[in-house]
């Protein structure tokens, strides 16, 4: 009888929280990819048949282009973020324990700006009338009519922006744990800094590293504001193509079978994150999100 | 060997990179002239433009209404699934903390799409429940997470030695587990709050015609208004950020 309490207990506690995401979440979910197999009825809503047109139409000359660069700009900003996270927070971590408060205050500071405002500077920034443009001019290393704006590489730098604190906390809080006396014991033994580096330090820091490539990867395959904001009609990710299917074309289906997409290819990110998290060792970093 | 000065360069580098287009807009803001090609001047014109926009105070209105509304809904909700996930430790409390922590990971864009079609599916209307129901959504697991990760270190037999000297299980949770969680609540509750006031994706596609949120309003004004007021307002939001850290930073200090 007890146990049997015990079990009404829990499932009257869990009930809230769990019905309510089951409700917003999951089922909403399993509809964006259920409706990618229905047709698109005229006036903007959604079909009542079942079809694989809609699959069948991401096939579309367009998409190919599209699909590959959202991936490129999320591989090379992951990349981008973890080299220059390692170095950062190995300093970081090495300096005396207030300086590392101060430092970490100062990564996080700007991030409590509102998200669109960020974006927003740097389209100020990159202007081709501002400042930094003529300085630039100037210098010689760009020529006057040279845009710096509405390119990939103004998405990339962006992204880099966005998701560079994500990378650096989490590497942060290994590298803060590592113990550095084997560095030490590795020079002792005869390697070289790169050897230590490479087979010391990195293997010491990897679970702050794996939540690192998750919580910039993610995000920056969804990432649909930026190339919105400081890219142009050659930028596009996937989710501006899903924002202009709900938005401009009103084809539902369309978005739904391109949002189906992008959920099975961060699916097998999120796996390995929470296989991680819930059966393999606990990092109190992996929280830290 | 001597240490290499490398990663020191490093992170001066990011920490410029980081504030460089802030402080640009900052100056940006009391510059005469539109794109700061050139310094024409200090004025404050762009900030009275901004006080005379109407529209922003309609926005403002709505996005209190909504960070309010889901931040208390979020943190009943958050707090009660940390409690479950931090007293039971069954099949049902994996798949639980799985549920939990998928919103956490799941890009925004997905969200959004998704609730549209759900609120489109069932026929409800776009508008301020729609917006306050997305959002109780996204901010529930982050209350849930800081709250379990007070919970963490909570002594449950205190509970139970409350419970054996004759406490009623109402009392032990007043006087004992709902005081000790408090800084985790109010962490997790600020966390929701300020989530609230930031979203710009999933609130965009599920916001209805009369529905518009601050971010929302700042977005079309990206699109088709004066760059120099956004730079005056991003200004103003900065200062308003500070002030409310600045703030909650005194009040945890006073009550330590």
């Amino acid at each position: 009888m007890q146990s049997n309490r015990r079990r009404k207990n829990e499932v009257l506690l869990t009930l809230p929280s769990m019905g309510w995401l089951i409700l917003f979440f999951v089922i909403p979910t399993i509809l964006v990819i259920a409706m990618a197999f229905r047709n698109s009825d005229p006036y903007g809503g959604i079909g009542d048949q079942w079809t694989l047109d809609t699959i069948r139409d991401l096939r579309n000359p367009n998409y190919p282009s599209i699909i590959w660069r959202t991936l490129w700009l999320s591989v090379v900003s992951t990349i981008i973020c973890i080299v220059t996270a390692i170095p950062a927070s190995y300093y970081i971590s090495r300096i005396r324990k207030k300086f590392q408060d101060i430092i970490l205050l100062l990564i996080i500071v700007p991030f409590w700006i509102n998200f669109l405002i960020r974006i927003f500077a740097w389209k100020v920034f990159l202007h081709p009338e501002g400042l930094f443009k003529q300085i630039l001019v100037t210098l010689h290393i760009a020529s006057p009519d040279a845009l710096l704006l509405y390119r990939p590489e103004a998405v990339l730098v962006v992204i880099v922006y966005s998701y560079l604190p994500f990378a650096l906390l989490p590497i942060y809080a290994a590298a803060e744990k590592f113990d550095f006396h084997l560095m030490e014991a590795a020079y002792d033994l005869g390697a070289n800094r790169l050897q230590a580096f490479l087979r010391v330090y990195l293997p010491g820091i990897r679970m702050g590293l794996l939540t690192a490539i998750i919580v910039v990867f993610i995000p920056a395959l969804g990432s649909y504001v930026i190339p919105d904001i400081v890219g142009g009609p050659s930028s596009e990710m996937i989710g501006n193509k899903i924002a202009q299917r709900t938005f401009i074309d009103r084809n539902l289906p369309h978005a739904s079978a391109l949002s189906a997409l992008l959920t099975f290819a961060v699916i097998l990110p999120a796996a390995i994150a929470l296989t991680r998290k819930f059966f393999k060792e606990k990092n109190s970093a992996s929280l830290g999100i | 060997m001597k240490k290499s000065r490398f990663p020191l360069y490093i992170t001066i580098a990011i920490l410029i990179f980081f504030y460089l287009p802030i402080i640009i807009v900052f100056a940006q803001s009391f510059n005469a002239s539109r794109f700061g090609g050139a310094w024409k001047g200090f004025t404050l014109s762009w900030y009275w433009k901004l006080f005379s926009d109407k529209n922003i105070w309609h926005a403002l209105t709505n996005t209190l209404i909504i960070a309010v509304s889901s931040t208390f809904v979020s943190v009943i909700l958050g707090t009660l699934a940390a409690f479950a996930l931090y007293k039971y430790k069954t099949k049902l409390q994996i798949s639980h903390n799985i549920l939990i922590y998928f919103p956490l990971v799941i890009p925004d864009i997905l969200m959004g799409i998704s609730l549209l079609l759900f609120f489109v599916s069932l026929n409800i209307g776009l508008g301020l429940v729609t917006i306050f129901l997305a959002h109780v959504t996204f901010s529930m697991s982050y209350v849930a997470m800081v709250v379990l990760g007070r919970f963490q270190d909570f002594d449950y037999s205190i509970m139970e030695a409350a419970l054996d000297l004759g406490a009623t299980w109402r009392t032990a949770v007043r006087k004992i587990m709902i005081p000790y969680l408090m800084p985790g609540i109010a962490a997790g509750g600020l966390l929701a709050f300020t989530l609230s006031l930031d979203d710009f994706v999933i609130t965009f596609f599920v916001s209805g015609p009369d529905s518009t949120t601050l971010p929302l309003y700042i977005y079309s004004m990206m699109r088709h208004g004066s760059p120099s007021v956004i730079n005056a307002l991003s200004v103003l939001m900065v200062a308003f950020t500070f002030i409310i850290v600045f703030l909650s930073k005194k009040l945890l200090e006073a009550k330590e």
